[in-house]
């Protein structure tokens, strides 16, 4: 009997001639079946479906390249490892041992930080929310705690004089760089003064070592120019502080926010055609830097605290598809065996989405659904795919950023992470959750311990 | 399923719907179904054609095969429509 042949579900698509696809030309329907050498369908049935994957390899090429671009263009640079972006342990790991130190906004994650081994006076401490307790902790600790508000700067004061320390701070600043909106909410204002007064409050006290400024201008910036603003104004303030109080500062920080390779909801262009390389960024920045008046020997350090353009593009989603539908208006649906509670980004992002068997040329558009039982678990409004079948697996990019450390356990456990080394073998870095890691921490009450139906 | 007389599919999968001026492209097994179609075949033997010719399980055949046919009906390819 001859060979039966290579089955796919038909399909038919009108050719609607004149009407580009959002996209225009571009293909995403391009097979992705290895990550680092190791096959996604091998990872699924090794580790299940759904599963978070990482690549170490690109981790480490991502943070290479922003050094060697920042550090070819400016003489002392030192990037902190953003926590809230992916604090898997093993993640932050690889950034620490490429010499990056800590960048927490909580006690939580300060505390994993220095649970991972870094020395606490290279945790640089933001956020609005630290209490007492944490800043005691901080400053005993004598780690860099960046103010964000006048609350904050007043409790500091009170408590290095009750613990005799000077604790060594930065400010938090926020300023116009031109783009809109204008994170205003965190830290001192610039243009109207605020910032300044900070500064002379923290001089005039005594009591601080004020060592640094901070700004963080927002996330996903599509303007490298902006940077190069920020890193203007935090420089006439180093230099004002010097003219006026003759103190040098030893750094200027300039937080998160290089936009990663993802394409944003309701942009037409592809995220990784139209996104400044890091180069882009690191020019911006190092020329307002040598520009700005200070004499070289006493150029202030440059901190760094670049979260998802070092790991969105190093985390891979890998997915099944459970059943195709046709909606009422004639529209394809598919839904995935991920949803959006583990996929928080695509919230933001329209995430590229590959299919991982080969398929012929054709495609189809479809609504791609999650598994829950709610109306928000769209993961892609509109996405062109192959004829995917029940069974068939995707792999989604640009997801190792936020979606980790924002997943939400939603009426099923979350998957696991594993980490593919340099080498391509895969390490489980985290585990599937259980059901009991998800009542560890209930109690019931006496009362309610029996009831019968 | 009745299909109207008139179409013309070529063997790129590229159709033609002359009454209405419409273009589509079908991929190789929603070619050979509308051809089958064409030829005056029923679902079950489309059915049975398909699951001989190809490594697919019947069940399979019969869902694709019932969204395909609506998407036929959809796109106005039927006989019983104009
Ligand atoms: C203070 C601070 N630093 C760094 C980051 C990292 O930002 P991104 O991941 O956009 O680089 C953030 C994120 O919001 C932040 O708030």
């Amino acid at each position: 009997m001859a060979q039966k042949k290579q089955y796919e579900r038909p399909i038919i698509k009108p050719l609607n001639t004149g009407l580009m696809n959002k996209f225009g030309t571009k293909t995403e329907y391009a097979p992705v079946k290895m990550i680092d050498g190791a096959y996604v369908k091998d990872l699924i049935k090794e580790y299940g479906s759904p599963l978070f994957v990482l690549s170490e390899r690109k981790i480490r090429e991502n943070i290479r390249n922003a050094k060697r671009a920042f550090e070819t263009r400016y003489p002392k640079v030192q990037f902190a490892w953003s926590y809230k972006t992916n604090y898997l342990n093993a993640v932050c790991n690889i950034f620490h041992q490429e010499g990056s130190w800590g960048e927490v906004v909580s006690i939580f994650e300060y505390k994993k930080a220095i649970k991972n081994g870094v020395p606490p006076e290279k945790i640089l401490f933001n956020g609005p929310d630290k209490t007492d307790d944490d800043l005691t902790i901080a400053i005993n600790n004598n780690s860099c705690i960046h103010i964000d508000h006048l609350d904050e700067l007043y409790r500091v004061i009170e408590l290095a004089g009750e613990l005799h320390k000077k604790p060594r701070v930065a400010i938090r600043v926020n300023m116009d760089t031109g783009i809109y909106p204008m994170w205003d909410r965190f830290g001192f204002n610039y243009e109207n003064g605020q910032a300044w007064d900070a500064i002379n409050k923290i001089i005039a006290s005594g009591k601080l070592d004020l060592v640094g400024l901070h700004a963080h201008i927002g996330t996903f910036m599509l303007s490298a120019k902006a940077y190069g603003v920020a890193a203007s104004k935090l420089a006439d303030l180093a230099l004002s502080v010097k003219r006026m109080f003759g103190i040098k500062l030893t750094y200027i920080d300039l937080g998160g926010g290089f936009a990663s390779k993802n394409t944003l909801k309701g942009s037409f262009q592809i995220g990784a055609d139209v996104t400044p390389e890091i180069s882009d960024y690191a020019e911006e920045i190092s020329t307002a830097l040598l520009n700005a008046g200070f004499p070289t020997e006493d150029l202030p350090y440059l901190y760094l605290e670049t979260g998802r353009a070092l790991v969105d593009d190093a985390g891979f989603l890998l997915g099944t598809v459970i059943s195709n539908k046709r909606l009422s208006d004639g529209r394809r649906a598919t839904i995935m065996d991920f949803g959006v509670n583990i996929l928080f980004t695509s919230f933001w992002y329209d995430h590229k989405i590959s299919p991982a068997q080969d398929f012929s040329h054709h495609t189809e558009e479809s609504v791609l659904y999650g598994p829950l039982c709610m109306n928000i678990d769209v993961v892609r409004e509109n996405v062109t795919l192959p004829p995917l079948m029940a069974g068939d697996q995707v792999v989604v990019h640009y997801v190792g950023a936020y979606n980790i450390t924002q997943s939400m356990q939603f009426i099923s456990t979350r998957p696991a992470v594993v980490l593919v080394d340099m080498k391509g073998t895969p390490h489980v870095i985290k585990r599937k959750e259980t059901i009991e890691d998800v009542e560890l921490g209930e109690k019931i009450p006496d009362y309610l311990e029996k009831f019968e139906l | 399923m009745k299909i109207k007389p008139n179409l013309a599919v070529n063997e790129t999968g590229f159709l033609f719907n002359p009454s209405t001026g419409d273009s589509f492209s079908l991929n190789p097994t929603g070619q050979e179904i509308l051809t089958l179609f064409k030829q005056g075949k029923s679902d079950e033997e489309v059915i049975e054609h398909m699951t001989q010719e190809y490594m697919i399980d019947k069940n399979t055949v019969e869902k694709d095969l019932y969204d395909f046919k609506i998407m036929l009906s959809n796109y106005k390819l039927g006989e019983e429509q104009n």
